[in-house]
């Protein structure tokens, strides 16, 4: 079929210099946001006198905002089909009540409970994609009305009480750490794995970057300048090393950052490099010319609500294990958290463009102006009312830079 | 010396540095009809902008002089109220709004400032609604209920009633059968008479030479000529010649078929519509398709050729489908678009922007879009590597004009974003294509191109079907013909018999026998 006879018109050469450019424009993107990241971080650190950066408290941020990076990865496939999941707030309040009575009422093993749970979440979002995709209901329509049916059934099956305390075996998940070997080093007690994991991980990130070069060159694509490739290499190592050292000098890896991390890593994979994440790229950029070829939309938007549901299932233990019960309250106003991170961090309102790593992005700027704004004793109101306008900055501003691009 | 009612100097306009109008002049005499001829790209419709004022006094630089006047317009409202009025090519009706109120909006009857009078509202549009020939039309009906045809007259009616003096027309005919455009045609005749002037941009040539006094030709954003008409009408080579900038002495490409036996069979095939059930839209079609032969399905609009080749390519349209399908004798019974494609079928939709492409993804993305599972996957692991080389070939192959694949669709010009569409079926290596209206709106140029990847497809042995409303392309591209009317094959013309009359006269003596 190749041999289909080229036109007499002169054929454009491919241009690297041209595609090395985009490369870099893409990239600069990604790294605007990460310096907007830095800068938050840089400006709450100034105002609480490096307050934030205590070992206790990158600890604590790493521990507070893992359900949000959790439910950010599952919103952000929403966001990419040009929807959002209103109902993810209730779903893990639910879980997370479930997870609970289960234990202390029923005494159901905690491995049981948790296996539970999780299918719990993948029914719930089974029956959203059930209405989504089969009966054809917008999806705002049904996880609004579910966000009001899941309060109600958490407050039904906690009579309104928090249910409490949870045993050891099971708030591990959300407030445990990996194992220990704490050592002194000039009279202060700083824990091993962690800075080996810090090196260890850098290494490996050395070698894919290596390894990533070395395929594309091969192959006669464009890559970064080696400087580029280098510098972003450097950044990432000393951020990475920054928290291992402050995680080392508290208490060590907790749990939910490895849990994190493979997520991050599952999700970013799916999106990237799996032929399910471009469907839902597609159905997201045009729904109609991805059914014509030959994708079945409705099976994909039926799979996002259920990995949403899978995810709010999981974010809804780990909530329930740091705080060591549940709670009716329980992940109010998750959803708007996870869908203003997903936004801040470039996903398109329109649907079809976002990536994991923005959301994650995003869930961590949001984290971190809560964490800074606590720390220097603003209170909840101004809160809100700073990361509304963060958000509203955030998309104006992306939209105006798309705009002025086109 | 006639009077000139518009004269447009040395108008330049750039985007971030591509110069897009660079030194036009356009003079335009009062009460003519004239048309812009130029390639897709050439900067008709930017010209028109400027004219209109979607690009304010100060976006560009030349002057406007309109009525011995310079104009500076700063918005569309502007132009509009010294009487100029541009009805662009994607119609600008509200569909869930009835015909009078789209008539009048924007310009609503508001004795008391603020609150419409409906009662004049609605005989004042019955007034501007004969004007252009709708009598009859129930003005409370929605628009989205009636067909693109009377939506283009609604449009006119729409430009009479703000009292426009220079109506600017962008692709009129662009969606319009032969019928529908011939009425169009007449009705911009009366209008002349009625002393108002237009401005037509058409890629039909024919349509041009019909109605146009005079054509100024555009070719890379610089004015090239204009022709008068004289007595004689002006002929469609003089213009192609104006508008590409050499002889196109053949529009077509050479064509030597090398047909095989029959590949592609449908027996009795039956459809009905969606929506209504009861209504059959398809009416027991048999068809046969040789391998190496190019197949064309001629009709008017809404015949059905559009409706029969989806509910071919896995029942992408339609309800209650019955009847026989055949690939290399064996019968197929395909369920979903997937099962069509992975039995070595291709549809490319009609409408590239809505059903054909992404337009926020690359190049490489789209086109890899119909064979990502088939072909450049592994375990549901995206080949990234084969995914670009593939993609890169093929940009090659079939000439897109674009420096990368990285590059976004939706900004490639209509050409080469059917190209990429092409592209993509192309990828999923088909034995059986069906291509509906594969050169709609896009230019001679690249028309040319898409017509030599059609040969080329079929020189390779593949099955291809044509659906073309353009009967100069079915005769200039294809092997044999089944006009189409009503859902049901009227009629096949084999290529000894090919001619416009043929085809015309079948369809007429099948409508003549349903009546």
């Amino acid at each position: 079929m190749s041999n289909i006879p080229v036109n007499q018109k002169t054929v454009t050469i491919r241009n690297i210099p041209v595609e090395q450019k985009k490369l870099t424009m893409s990239n600069l993107k990604q790294y605007g946001m990460m310096l907007a990241l830095f800068l938050i971080y840089a400006i709450f650190a100034f105002l609480s006198d490096g307050k934030n950066a205590a070992p206790m408290n990158i600890n604590n941020l790493v521990m507070q905002n893992s359900y949000v990076v959790i439910l950010s990865l599952g919103m952000l496939l929403c966001c990419l089909t040009a929807n959002v999941d209103l109902s993810v707030g209730s779903v893990v309040a639910f879980c997370g009540a479930a997870a609970a009575i289960m234990v202390i009422d029923y005494h159901i093993a905690i491995p049981v409970t948790f296996a539970i749970v999780l299918a719990m979440g993948v029914l719930v979002g089974m029956w959203q994609g059930f209405f989504i995709a089969v009966l054809k209901v917008p999806p705002f329509i049904v996880t609004l009305a579910n966000m009001l049916v899941f309060r109600g059934l958490t407050m039904v099956i906690l009579n309104g009480q928090t249910k409490g305390p949870l045993p050891q075996g099971f708030t591990q998940v959300g407030a445990g750490y990996l194992p220990q070997v704490f050592i002194q080093v000039g009279g202060t007690k700083v824990e091993l794995l962690a800075l080996i994991a810090g090196i260890l991980v850098s290494i490996v990130l050395i070698l894919l970057e290596m390894r990533f070069r070395h395929n594309k060159i091969k192959h006669g694509f464009a890559v970064l300048p080696v400087w580029q490739s280098i510098s972003k290499l450097v950044v990432v190592i000393a951020v990475l090393n920054f928290i291992s050292v402050k995680l080392a000098l508290y208490m060590g890896l907790p749990l939910v950052l490895l849990l994190m991390l493979i997520l991050i890593l599952i999700y970013s994979f799916i999106t990237n490099n799996t032929v399910a994440g471009r469907q839902v790229y597609a159905v997201g950029g045009n729904v109609n010319a991805a059914r014509l070829s030959g994708i079945n939309t409705d099976k994909v938007m039926f799979w996002v609500y259920t990995n949403m549901g899978f995810l709010a299932g999981l974010a809804g233990i780990v909530l329930a294990a740091r705080n060591a019960s549940a709670t009716p309250k329980a992940g109010d106003s998750f959803e708007m958290d996870a869908i203003a991170a997903c936004y801040i961090g470039g996903a398109a309102v329109q649907g079809g463009s976002g990536t994991i790593s923005g959301a994650v992005i995003g869930a961590l700027i949001m984290g971190i102006l809560n964490n800074g704004m606590s720390l220097i004793g603003w209170s909840v109101d101004i809160q809100r009312v700073v990361k509304g306008l963060v958000l509203l900055a955030a998309v104006t501003f992306d939209l105006y830079n798309k705009r002025k691009s086109s | 010396m006639a009077e000139f009612i518009l004269e447009m100097r040395h108008i330049k306009k750039d985007f971030s540095g591509v110069k897009a109008l660079d030194d036009v002049n356009l003079t335009i005499k009062k009460g003519e009809i004239h048309a812009l001829c130029g390639e897709n790209g050439a900067g008709k419709s930017t010209l028109m902008n400027v004219l209109s004022g979607v690009y304010p006094y100060g976006a560009y630089t030349g002057d406007i002089i309109y009525h011995d006047e310079l104009c500076k317009f700063n918005n569309i409202r502007s132009s509009e109220k010294k009487g100029i009025v541009i009805i662009h090519q994607e119609l600008a009706l509200i569909p869930y709004l009835s015909i009078a109120e789209n008539v009048f909006l924007g310009n609503e009857i508001t004795p008391i400032k603020g609150i419409i009078d409906w009662d004049e509202t609605e005989r004042r549009a019955r007034d501007v609604l004969s004007k252009v020939g709708l009598v009859n039309e129930d003005l409370s009906q929605m628009v989205n209920t009636l067909g693109v045809g009377k939506q283009q007259l609604i449009e006119i009616a729409k430009a009479l009633a703000k009292k426009v003096e220079l109506l600017i027309l962008d692709e009129p005919t662009a969606a319009l059968n032969d019928e529908e455009s011939s009425i169009l045609l007449n009705l911009m005749l009366t209008l002349k008479k009625q002393g108002i002037t237009c401005i037509m941009i058409s890629h039909k040539l024919n349509e041009v030479s019909r109605v146009a006094d005079s054509i100024t030709v555009i070719r890379d954003g610089r004015t090239i000529e204009t022709i008068e008409k004289t007595d004689t009408e002006i002929e469609e080579d003089r213009i192609i010649k104006g508008m590409v900038g050499r002889e196109l002495t053949n529009r077509y490409p050479e064509r030597n078929s090398s047909i095989g036996n029959v590949v592609f069979e449908v027996k009795n095939w039956n459809v009905y519509n969606p929506i209504d059930q009861t209504r059959k839209v398809i009416n027991n079609v048999s068809l046969k398709v040789r391998s190496g032969e190019v197949v064309g399905l001629a009709g008017l609009m809404g015949a059905g050729r559009t409706e029969l080749a989806m509910s071919l390519f896995g029942k992408a349209y339609g309800k209650n489908i019955s009847g026989e399908m055949l690939k290399n004798e064996e019968i197929l019974h395909l369920n979903s678009i997937k099962d069509a494609i992975n039995h070595k079928i291709a549809y490319v939709s009609e409408d590239r922007k809505k059903y054909g492409l992404v337009l926020q993804n690359d190049l490489k993305w789209n086109m890899t879009l119909a064979s990502l599972g088939a072909r450049f996957s592994k375990y549901g692991v995206i080949k990234e590597n084969e995914e670009i080389h593939a993609t890169e070939d093929y940009r090659k192959i079939i000439n897109i004009k674009t420096n990368s694949i990285e590059q976004i669709v939706g900004s490639l010009s209509g050409g080469n974003q059917q190209k990429v569409v092409l592209a993509k079926w192309m990828l999923s290596e088909p034995e059986i294509l069906l291509l509906d209206e594969p050169t709609r709106g896009i230019d001679v140029g690249a028309k040319y191109e898409i017509y030599t990847v059609i040969n080329s497809l079929a020189d390779t042995g593949k099955a291809v079907i044509v659906i073309s409303s353009e009967m100069p392309e079915l005769l200039g591209i294809c092997d044999r013909i089944y006009v189409i009317n009503d859902g049901e094959i009227a009629g096949e013309v084999q290529k000894e018999e090919f001619s416009q009359e043929r085809i015309m006269k079948t369809i007429m003596t099948h409508i003549g026998r349903e009546k």
